[in-house]
Formats: structure tokens, sequence, C-alpha cells
């Protein structure tokens, strides 16, 4: 059905673009020719201009912000990143490659590299498999099923600052967690939760599963209601088990949105910033062992005046991200996306 | 692929629980076992915004002598205080029209750019899809530092409008992701009806593709207008006065304003963050529809 819906709104397109509003009833057909030949040529020629003036029209704001105010900052990055520069006047002090010598050397940048990492890995191993689980027990057909949904989603809606502010109180050494584990007699597990760098990135970690686990639920929820029941239901009726359904039936047919979901966590670990620079700050941080590369980018770069090196982390950055969404783009989504990205998704 | 877009976008106009929800049947309660295991998940996301909320409740006294427990008793005097303040009104008042601004933006130039990729066809059509695509990959904290330098050569530096420009072209990518899939999976009988009709193509859009696409363009709004309200990263490189902070800037700088006065700053706290927990309560079903269909197409 897809198919045919796709081409034939494509044809009727083309056939109308052709012919002008006139021809229309022809192209309602119900096979319409790839591309009608037009029955005169100037209408033909009029009705392509139009068309284009309406693309030109419809598109051209969207597409000079995005150029503007997206593409145009990380180009511009590239070439700051060549230039020892402090942000005032034209850069004139060309570097080379120097600033990308002294990034990838920096032992400071081998740290936040290796942390985020670390909380790449971990969001995927932590939040994956407690996502799905939640997403399968909470799809059953139970009562107050929206009244779930908006509190699980509450930790993603509100904001990064404020989350920040909130964890950071209550990790404090006098905060509520510590207070919290004395009244339960568990007095011994108290600790210094954001500045002993054995565990700051643990609570790093916990915050951020708290944070964003409730989008993964969300999204496992609406890929699941996708799935046809009646698959679960034959399997049922052919003796299958619960267990057995969920594994060689749900689990494959979600498959899609668990890869775009895990994309998505990957990206968002490699940009971390709002949480680490509200909880720990940019200097904090580097002795708390949390800070990442985009705290290191602004640390070194604006903080430091240095805009040209602080570009240079950002292209950096740029590329680790772009050769990790192609490298994913092409072992795992691939089949998802059609190459949404590397070939233009379109169809 | 895309005849189960097309299904999402009946099923989103139909409410994302229609096919659940089986009208006439009672409803069956399942077992205990998911309702604890709710409940217990429920209590995981939600104690530490009550933490927040309720803390505003209570002195600084009682907060340093026990700081895991409930207000005893209930002060109102934190909320008061706050609500009287010039500041959080001012950075309510900037919040409100940045994430306002920038929501109409990006739904009108996303729901345009959309439209044209999804029912035009054209040679440059993919290029520019992919365009888009990609941007879904770069958030702004890559692109902040040159970001900045733009908006500073436009003489935006400490003006909201530095925060709603940048804020619509990054916004731009996840609506087009989007709602193309609802633009295109709007049935064609439709256009060539308006056609017939007499509608020329921007008449279509207008009468038929605007109040169609409804859903989708809800969902859209409401994902822009909390991510524009609680967007951080952008307001503290443009934002530099105290004047034009936003409530994010807002909370920040005040709790280390008032470091020692803990109630204070978690009333403050949590103020600023109900605007976008009502806005998304009242929208909920619209996300997670619009999400299915994004998940799916």
């Amino acid at each position: 059905m897809s198919d045919t819906l796709g081409t034939g709104a494509a044809a009727g397109r083309r056939s109308k673009g052709a012919s002008g509003i006139g021809g229309a009833g022809e192209s309602a057909s119900p096979t319409p020719a790839p591309t009608p030949a037009p029955p005169r040529a100037a209408p033909r020629r009029r009705g392509r201009a139009r068309m284009r003036f309406e693309i030109a029209v419809l598109s051209g704001p969207a597409i000079i912000m995005f150029l503007a105010f997206v593409i145009f900052p990380v180009a511009l990055a590239a070439y700051y990143g060549f230039y020892r520069w402090h942000g005032y006047g034209a850069p004139t002090a060309w570097v080379g490659l120097n600033n990308y010598k002294l990034i990838l050397t920096d032992s400071a940048f081998q740290q936040v590299l290796w942390h985020n990492g670390l909380i790449l890995v971990l969001s995927l191993a932590v939040q994956g498999p407690l996502a799905i689980t939640l997403a399968l027990l909470l799809n059953q057909k139970i009562r107050g099923r929206s009244f779930i949904r908006v509190m699980i989603f509450v930790p993603y809606v509100i904001s990064e600052v404020i989350v920040g502010t909130g964890w950071s109180l209550m990790l404090q050494s006098n905060g509520a967690v510590n207070d919290l584990l004395q009244h339960l007699g568990l007095g011994f597990l108290q600790a210094q939760w954001l500045s002993d760098p054995k565990l700051a990135i643990w609570a790093l970690m916990a915050i951020i599963s708290w944070k964003y686990i409730g989008f993964a639920v969300i999204l496992m929820l609406a890929g699941l209601q996708s799935i046809p029941e009646e698959l679960s239901e034959a399997a049922q009726i052919d003796g299958a088990s619960y267990w057995q359904i969920q594994r060689r039936i749900t689990l494959p047919l979600l498959g899609p949105t668990i890869r775009i979901w895990a994309f998505l966590s990957i990206i968002g670990s490699l940009q971390l910033f709002d949480l680490v620079y509200i909880i720990w700050g940019q200097y904090v941080s580097g002795t708390a062992g949390t800070s990442t590369m985009a705290i290191y980018m602004v640390a070194q770069g604006r903080s430091a005046g240095n805009y040209g090196y602080g570009s240079a982390v950002a292209v950096v950055m740029f590329l680790i991200s772009l050769i990790v969404a192609l490298l994913y783009q092409r072992f795992v989504l691939r089949r998802d996306l059609r190459g949404a990205v590397t070939e233009g998704g379109v169809r | 692929m895309s005849a189960s877009t097309a299904g999402s976008w009946f099923s989103s106009t139909a409410g994302p629980d229609a096919p659940v929800g089986r009208r006439g049947e009672p409803q069956k309660w399942g077992s205990p076992l998911t309702y604890v295991v709710g409940l217990l998940f429920i209590a995981a996301c939600i104690a530490p915004v009550l933490y927040i909320v309720l803390g505003g409740f209570r002195t600084n006294a009682q907060i340093t002598t026990s700081p895991a427990a409930l207000p005893h008793p209930w002060v109102l005097t934190n909320y008061i205080s706050v609500l009287k303040s010039v500041t959080f009104w001012g950075e309510f008042a900037n919040s409100v029209i940045v994430a306002l601004v920038s929501t109409v933006g990006i739904v009108v130039l996303g729901l345009m750019v959309s439209f044209v990729l999804a029912r035009y066809d054209f040679r440059l059509k993919g290029a520019m899809y992919s365009l888009f695509a990609a941007g879904l990959m770069f958030p702004m904290v890559i692109a902040i530092t040159p970001l900045y330098i733009v908006v500073k050569d436009l003489g935006l530096v400490d003006n909201l409008f530095g925060v709603i420009v940048p804020e619509i072209a990054f916004g731009l990518p996840t609506t087009v992701i989007i709602l193309v899939p609802f633009l295109r999976a709007i049935p064609n009988e439709i256009e060539e009806a308006a056609a017939i009709d007499g509608a020329s193509r921007l008449g279509f859009f207008f009468r038929m593709v605007v109040p169609l696409s409804l859903p989708g363009v809800v969902t859209v709004g409401i994902l822009a207008f909390i991510g524009s309200w609680n967007n951080y990263v952008l307001p503290l490189y443009i934002l530099n006065s105290q004047a034009d902070f936003t409530l994010p800037l807002g909370v920040q700088a005040f709790s280390s304003q008032y470091s020692s006065d803990t109630a204070k700053v978690l009333a403050f706290t949590s103020l600023a963050m109900l605007p976008a927990l009502v806005f998304f309560s009242a929208f909920e079903r619209r996300i997670v529809g619009g999400l299915t269909g994004a998940v799916k197409g």
C-alpha cells in the first residue's frame, strides 16, 4: 500500500505541476503515467516557474536561518581553529594544526574524552535494559497509564539547571541523601557524593539516568504501541509463554526504536555540558573527575579568552560526533533510516 | 515504511490511545506486580522533584537539622517573597518572550519547509532533507563559541533576539523530521479534491495542510516551547546583564547569590519549573502521539 500511495502521490503532483490546475482531473486517474505528456508547452513552463517560486518562498526562510546560524558557525569554528585568536578583530596569528596538536596531546583532554566515553557506554548499558523492561511492564492494559506516562516524563521535562540545582543540594555532604541514609540505618553508606573523585562520576551517572530514563521509556512505549497485537495473540494461541513472546516477537520488532534511542543517547553523551557545568562548574569538575569535552571547550576557550583554541576543540568534538554518527548509521541504523543523512531519505 | 507513517497519522488524529482503549470493553486491572513496579518507578522519578517543591515550604533551620524531612510547620514566606520579587517576574517575562517567539518561529518556518519537502518534487529535495537531518546530530553546544561570535557581530549580545534567532535555527531539524512524515501522510485525494475545487497549491497549504497537520504541529510546538524554556547554554553565552536573564540563568544566579538561604533557592527553583510542567502535562498526549509518528517514520 505504501508504495502505491507514494508513487501515486508523486505522479499526481508531477502531472499537476506540468499542466496546472486545469490538469487536475487528469491527475486523478487511477494509474497516472510517471511523466504525463503536457498538452501545451507554455503552461507547463509557467507551472514550473510557479512551482520554483513556491518552493523558494516556502523553504527559503528556514534554509537561510539554518545555514546562517547552524552551518555557518560550524564552518567558522573550523576556520578559527587554525589561529591563535583572542576574540578581537580578525584572526591573524595562523598556527596551522598547532591547536589540534596541543588538544590531542593534552592529558586533560584525554581525560575528558575518557569521561565522555564512560558516560556513553554506561548510559546505554544502564538506561537501555531498564527502559525496555519498564516499557514492557507498563505497556500492559493497566489503569492510570496516562498518569504514569506524565509522571515518568517529569524529570525529562524540567530543565538541566533545576535538576542540577536540586541534586547538588540533595547530594551535599549534609544534604538529604546522606540524611536519608542515616535515618534508614545505612549511615555507613554516607559519602561525599559530589567531591570524592571516585564517586562523583557515578553520582553524575545516577543523575543522568534519572533525568533521561523517562524519555527512553516513553520512546519504547511509543514503539511498542506500533507493534500489532495480533502477532502476540497468534503466538499465545500457538502456546508461547509471555517471555518467549517478548524475546522472539516484541524485542525484534522494537529494534528500530531501540536503535534510534541509542543513537540519540550516544550523541547526547558526547555533548554533555549543562548538568556538569551547573553541579560542579568548570573548575571543580576537573578535580572531581566529571568534566566532559564540552566543559573543556568552554574552560579552555571562552573562559580563558582563547577563542581559536576553543574553536579547535569544538571541531574535534564535531568530528568525533560525526564519525560516531556515520559509523552508527552505516552499521546499525542502515535498515531503519535507509540513509536519511547519507543519501537523502526522502523517497 | 510510509504505510506505517500513514497509519500513525490517522492514529494520532484519533488520539494515541485509540487502539488500546477499545470503547465498550470494560478495562481490566492487570497484574499487581505491574502496579508495584510502576509506583516504585514513579516514586523514583518524582521524589527529587518533591524535595525541591516541599523544601520551599520549610525554613532553613528545618532544612539544616533534618534535610530529608517533610515541612513542619509549613511556611509560605519563601514562595511569597519569590512571587513578590521583581527579579523573578522579570526573568519569567524574558523566558516567556523567548519561548513564545522562538516556538512561533520554529513552527511557522518548519511547517513551510516541511510542506515543500513532503509534497513537492524537485532535484535538491534529498540534499535539503539531509541537511536538516544532519543538523539533528549537532546540538548547540558544539557551535556555541562561533555562534556567540556571529551573534556578537550582529550586535545582538544582551538582546533577547540574540537568543531567539539561533533557537529557531537549532529547533528546525527536529521539527522537519517530525513534520515531514505527517505532511506526507495527508492523502493525495484531498489535494486533488482541493485542486478540483479550484484551490492553488498554496491555497491547499493554508486551507487544508495547516488544519490537517495540527496534531503534528502541536507536538512540535510543545517540544520547541519546552526546549527553549529550558535552554541554558545559549542564554549563558549571549545574555550577560541580569536584566536580560531567562529563568534557567536566573535560577543559577539566585542559587549562588543566596547560597546560604537554601529554602528560598528551592522555592525559586520550583516556581521556575512550574510553567514547563503545566504546559507539558496539558499536552502530554500530543507529545507521545507525535513521537510515535516520528519513531515509526
